[in-house]
């Protein structure tokens, strides 16, 4: 167990991503920093390109003072974290039951096909990565999927090429 | 009829703006429970007279379980919203949070004024981020109003709301792990007793409802529990919103009494797609046990109904499927979910979870053995009521539904290594 404190503080992160953090701070009584750490995660995590490194979670810890491996435990047990790189964009699709009997499959073909990737991989250009997920809450729209923030709805092979040609 | 109560500013532009909601009487009961000092007591006497049980699947009465905190003691106490919204078939919340978040505010505030709590935490999955940004943009709508803060309107009594989300994980659904996840912890389930009553978020009296039930609590302040009750039937008071998805035309949610027909449901959906037959329902979200499509057409949406027909009303999530569907394969869908969403805490659950998976999977491929379905028998029956929290039961239900209803086709799969369904 390693707690880190030998770095400053104000050394830890830029000035908008603590201040960003803060904010979730703010939310919980003094003594339970440690509510904002599911926060802090995600912050962090999508200012380095979506994914977290060892390094991170380890100045999240000392943020936070908390034990690093309190926060391995952390990014380790919910799917929205990603320990190795993802694309750019982040490509979630949902294969669960509503979603399934709608064509799911049909749309995870054309994205594998199209990108030429599996789930779990990322394009060459590292532009697209694929991902599967359970449910997102969104089955009256299935077959639907999420990119980043955004949830994409009744998609069809041709929704998902506009969609595609549509980002950065 | 629809849409009488938690989707009651729908038909509105915008109706997700504090104005919008402000102008069909929206934290009107606040204000009136504020200036008049309500007592607290008889807040919580009409939420049970309102029959509202828990919206989030289990469907506890929400009023006794409001009952259950000594108000007067010390200290601080705590309203915590599950917005996690994870059960499979589930989308109802999602619509509460963007378009009447207001409604779920004014909800929690009341609560916590019942309760003597002036602290709150909305838990909401980490993938709604545009319910998220709804839900903030009504919170500070609110706190600018003098809804939130301290002593509100005057009246001495302070309350604070704030989101926390999710980062997704199913398990989290469950209100010990969702507490132990605003702690910042993984999300396991703790063990009970001690109840989230008596020692809930940071160890302190803390009630946790769904968004659906909180938000309900407006209107059974303005119109009185007797209103709502009567709109529902006998032991279902209200009105509730369906999620209804899958193989149908106009797939959404339909906020309608408790105890309407499950065909006039189908109906407002749409009906089923292509005009297929339907063969088989998913009353209320993946947990509850599989009904028969003939079945259900005759069945009412309430829960004395469903649970008659062996299975739950649950969150009010339909999935209906129609007859191109095999039934093998839904259930090793779902078989995987629960295996991959179980949080291994407990041995039943985290073993129990991959057996069922493995030998559904193994009967889809056509290398099932004569004796499994005895098996999965055998194993959903270890599983079911030996676990920490009910995601084991959860996995065993719809198991055993299938088995019930659906025996014949997972049989043929293993006599002939194929499905009976053509496009199987
Ligand atoms: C595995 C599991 C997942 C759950 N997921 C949810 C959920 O997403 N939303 C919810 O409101 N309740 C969920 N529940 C039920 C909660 O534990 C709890 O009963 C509910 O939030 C209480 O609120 P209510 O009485 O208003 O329904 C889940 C339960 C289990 C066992
Ligand atoms: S039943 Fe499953 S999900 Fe629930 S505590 Fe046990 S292992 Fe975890
Ligand atoms: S099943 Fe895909 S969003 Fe619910």
């Amino acid at each position: 167990m390693t707690i880190t404190t030998a770095k400053d503080k104000t050394e830890l992160f830029a000035p908008a991503i603590r201040a960003e953090i803060d904010r979730w701070v703010a939310k919980y009584p003094p003594e339970w920093k440690q509510s904002a750490v599911m926060g802090a995660l995600m912050i962090v995590q999508d200012d380095n390109g979506g994914w977290l490194t060892t390094q991170l979670m380890d100045d999240v810890a000392a943020y936070l003072d908390m034990p690093s491996i309190a926060v391995y435990e952390v990014a380790t047990f919910y799917s929205m974290y990603e320990l190795k790189p993802v694309g750019k964009h982040k490509i979630c699709v949902c294969t669960n039951v509503s979603c399934m009997t709608n064509k799911s499959d049909i749309i995870v073909e054309h994205l594998e096909k199209k990108l030429g990737i599996s789930f779990g991989q990322i394009t060459e250009d590292g532009r697209f990565s694929l991902k599967e997920v359970e449910c997102l809450g969104a089955c009256g729209g299935a077959p639907m999927m999420q990119i980043g923030k955004q949830y994409y709805e009744n998609l069809t092979p041709e929704i998902v090429d506009a969609i595609l040609e549509g980002l950065e | 009829m629809a849409n009488e109560v938690c989707l009651r500013t729908l038909d509105l532009e915008r109706p997700w703006l504090l104005e919008q909601y402000q102008s069909r009487g929206g934290y009107e009961m606040l204000k009136k429970i504020l200036t008049e000092k309500t007592p607290p007591e008889a807040i919580i006497e009409e939420v049970k007279m309102s029959g509202l049980r828990g919206r989030g699947g289990a469907g506890f009465p929400t009023g006794l379980k409001w009952s259950f905190i000594s108000r007067n003691a010390p200290g601080q106490k705590y309203v915590v919203c599950n917005s996690d919204e994870g059960e499979p078939g589930t989308f109802k919340d999602r619509d509460i949070l963007r378009y009447n978040p207001h409604q779920l505010i004014e909800g929690m505030i009341i609560a916590g004024y019942a309760i003597g709590a002036t602290r709150g935490y909305n838990y909401i999955r980490g993938e709604f981020w545009e319910p998220y940004e709804r839900f903030e943009q009504a919170l500070e709508e609110a706190r600018n109003a003098g809804f939130l803060g301290n002593d509100l309107l005057g009246s001495g009594f302070d309350f604070e709301l704030y989101t926390h989300l999710g980062a997704g994980a199913y398990i989290c659904g469950e209100e010990t792990a969702l507490l132990e996840s605003i702690e910042g912890k993984k999300g396991q389930p703790r063990y009970k007793p001690p109840f989230p009553a008596h020692f809930g978020l940071y160890g302190r009296p803390t009630i946790i409802n769904n968004t659906e039930s909180l938000a309900s609590i407006p209107m059974i302040i303005e119109k009185g529990g007797a209103w709502f009750a009567d709109i529902g039937v006998k032991n279902s008071g209200g009105s509730k919103l369906f999620s209804i998805s899958g193989n149908i035309n106009n797939p959404g949610v339909f906020e309608i009494p408790m105890g309407t027909p499950f065909s006039e449901l189908l109906e407002m959906a749409g009906g089923v797609k292509d005009g297929r037959r339907i063969k088989a329902v998913i009353p209320g979200g993946s947990s509850s046990p599989v009904i028969p499509g003939d079945q259900m057409m005759e069945l009412n949406m309430d829960y004395d109904a469903i649970a008659a027909a062996g299975s739950m009303l649950g969150s009010g999530a339909v999935i209906v499927l129609d007859d191109t569907n095999c039934m093998v394969k839904i259930l090793e869908r779902m078989s995987y979910f629960y295996y991959e969403e179980s949080c291994g805490q407990c041995t039943p659950c985290r073993e129990g979870t991959g057996w069922l998976y493995r030998v559904v999977q193994r009967i889809e491929a056509g290398q099932g053995r004569q004796e499994d379905l005895d098996l999965l028998d055998d194993v959903a029956g270890k599983i079911s009521g030996k676990t920490i929290c009910a995601l084991g039961d959860a996995a065993a239900m719809p198991v055993q539904g299938m088995l019930r209803h659906f025996r014949d086709e997972f049989q043929y799969h293993i006599d002939h290594q194929r499905c009976m369904v053509g496009v199987g």
